[in-house]
């Protein structure tokens, strides 16, 4: 057998076992670890297709970043744990998704059956990646020559989508007098702060416990933003 | 048997190594065994001195003697360890995760090994040898791999070896690990940002991801730490020795607040895995340091091509290089009090992050200015003018936001 068909043939299984762990493992851990195979499994496919660059920005962007990322949220979250899944939590979820499922799965085998290697883009594959200059140089050229606009648009709309995220997020506040920025570091704010809050419970009596809790640890961002909402109160 | 590699995805991925370039028949790979081989092992010794090296060193600017019992100089005190750590009793938390708890040392060693493999130790690369060698009569570099993709084995690798430690905090089902674990993965993950930016400062000049191009480019001591203007070699090192989560910034395993940090709960060889992972990428990143800032093994030969030319010299010079940076990390450890938090945080998204990207559009206004025979002194002045400007915009930007949060929170203002 050839070395190509016998990775392809691995990697293909990688795949395949890892995306059907993601959906039927339990654990949202286990499952973002099953997500991290199935992108690996894929970056070893682009490996074999050539596309080098391409299969070390999958791994550098998708296991490092986004999958990190999942995980994080999850551990934060703390829904790190088996859920039961007895009830659908919405009506008539299961069936309808079965069924969505099955369209899918008929529309794919047939448009692969009936147009044949079109479809899986092997065609434009080849083409744009035969040649002898490295990936990532072939690729530059194109990205800001032929296609600079879309590029550029496409930096434009995640800075947007940042900008968004931040704006949405925040909480409103006063607006900041710009000509009374106090000198310091942000650790020196945060010290003063401390100082006038344990005097404020001083002279106020004990009478918030939980409040008193999370002004002990100036770090944490959740802490701050309720003692935050508690001062605008 | 003769040709079963040359269209395949293997040959691919070392693609720039003469090696690979023609028929691969059986010496050619008996050629890669032996590369893989001495570097695995070279790797492993490497580890073993550097623990000794660190003990010693730390020791002596302590006023002790340090390990001195094991072997001549207590040279063999890491063998013994290990040894010892192999025999132990393995245990495992009984609210442990146990496949994620046993997955995640290897999640850690494996990236760890990997990264070493691009990077080039020996071969000349004065003469217009360019660092090619003959072993066995076929035409190789000193490295085990040189794929197209380079450098960018380096930054995959080191955001995978993140896995090792989030997982092994995950998977204790302990609070220790899990605080430890969370600290990790946001620290790795902002410093990740700054070394990507500092390393996108040497491949603007050297212009290829490979790493036998990026030194064959800094012969003749156009050492890179010149060539990018300081900046780059000094937040790469400031951002790798927190990616390593080496002191000072070690807040992952901070003793006095975190028991041991994510490997709380590892005992017998696992922790000795971990163990070996930490020192093997504090030997794998300074290499890196070397190859990229300051050219690698290359170095005077002083015109021989013999096997002292193309071996023995590179070697020596590449080796002393590492040293430097291997000093520099215990020196680190030493001498630096760990940062706080909320600092580590300020360190890298507020100055590291800015002043990477700040000092690679200068360099971008540099080249671009001599590739269009632009007047270069008013580029640079125009450039970091308007870098200057956003510079002040962001300092004004965060003092407004503390001056905000101080006065959100302060008694009797803002309400």
């Amino acid at each position: 057998m050839r070395v190509e068909m016998f990775t392809f043939l691995l990697t293909a299984a990688i795949c395949l076992a890892g995306s059907a762990g993601v959906v039927l493992l339990r654990n949202p851990v286990h499952n973002a670890l099953s997500l991290v195979a199935t992108l690996f499994g894929v970056a070893v496919l682009f490996i074999q297709q050539g596309a080098y660059f391409l299969a070390a920005i999958q791994v550098i962007v998708y296991a490092g970043a986004i999958v990190i990322l999942f995980l994080f949220v999850i551990m934060l979250l703390g829904v790190d744990r088996a859920e039961g899944f007895d009830r659908d939590p919405i009506l008539g979820q299961r069936p309808a998704a079965i069924a969505v499922a099955v369209a899918i799965l008929g529309l794919s085998l047939t448009a692969l059956l009936s147009v044949g290697s079109r479809v899986t883009g092997q065609a434009s594959t080849l083409a744009a990646i035969d040649g002898s200059e490295p990936n990532i140089n072939a690729l530059a050229k194109v990205l800001f020559t032929d296609y600079v606009f879309a590029f550029e648009i496409t930096s434009v709309l995640l800075t947007v989508a940042v900008v968004g995220a931040v704006v949405l997020s925040r909480k409103a506040g006063p607006a900041i007098d710009l000509g009374e920025f106090p000198e310091g570091t942000t650790a020196d704010l945060l010290e003063a702060r401390h100082a006038a809050k344990t005097q404020r419970h001083e002279a106020e009596g004990d009478d918030s416990q939980g409040d008193d809790l999370e002004g002990d640890d100036p770090d944490d961002g959740d802490a701050e933003d309720e003692t935050t909402q508690e001062a605008l109160r | 048997m003769t040709s079963i590699l040359q269209t395949s995805a293997l040959a691919g991925i070392l693609a720039n190594d003469p090696l690979l370039s023609g028929e691969v028949g059986l010496t050619t790979l008996l050629v890669v065994l032996i590369k893989v081989v001495v570097a695995f092992v070279g790797l492993l010794l490497s580890v073993i001195l550097m623990v000794w090296f660190e003990r010693k060193v730390i020791a002596d600017m302590q006023n002790r003697f340090g390990p001195n019992r094991a072997g001549p100089f207590g040279l063999f005190q890491t063998i013994a360890d290990g040894m010892k750590l192999i025999f132990k009793e393995d245990l495992m938390p009984e609210r442990a995760d146990p496949f994620v708890f046993k997955l995640a040392p290897f999640l850690s060693l494996v990236p760890a090994f990997l990264t070493f493999a691009i990077v080039p130790i020996a071969g000349s690369f004065n003469d217009g040898l360019d660092g090619v060698v003959t072993i066995l009569g076929q035409q190789t570099f000193m490295q085990v791999a040189d794929p197209q993709i380079g450098i960018l084995l380096f930054l995959a690798m080191s955001s995978l070896a993140v896995y090792g430690i989030m997982l092994a905090g995950w998977a204790s089902g302990s609070k220790y690990p899990l605080l430890g674990s969370v600290r990790a993965t946001a620290q790795m993950v902002s410093y990740e940002a700054a070394l990507g930016l500092a390393l996108a400062s040497v491949l603007l000049i050297a212009g290829s991801l490979s790493t036998n191009a990026i030194v064959n480019e800094q012969s003749g001591f156009r050492w890179n730490v010149w060539m990018t203007g300081l900046v780059p070699f000094v937040i790469f090192t400031i951002a790798a020795t927190a990616e390593l989560n080496r002191p000072p910034f070690d807040l992952v395993e901070a003793e006095q607040e975190l028991v041991g940090g994510f490997h709380t709960e590892y005992s017998s060889f696992r922790f000795a895995m971990f163990f070996l992972a930490e020192f093997l990428n504090t030997v794998t990143m300074s290499a890196i340091i070397v190859t990229l800032f300051f050219g690698g093994p290359s170095g005077p030969t002083f015109g021989l091509t013999n096997w002292v030319g193309v071996y023995i010299l590179p070697f020596l010079w590449f080796f002393l290089k590492l040293l430097v940076f291997l000093c520099m990390f215990v020196l680190f450890r030493a001498t630096l009090p760990r940062f706080r938090y909320d600092q580590v945080m300020d360190l890298g998204w507020k100055l590291l992050i800015p002043a990477s990207l700040g000092w690679f559009l200068l360099l971008v206004a540099v080249r671009v200015a001599s590739d269009q025979g632009w007047n270069l002194p008013a580029t640079v002045l125009a450039a970091a003018a308007g870098l200057l400007a956003g510079a002040f915009l962001l300092v004004l930007s965060i003092r407004a936001s503390a001056a905000k949060r101080a006065a959100l929170s302060l008694p009797g203002e803002g309400s």
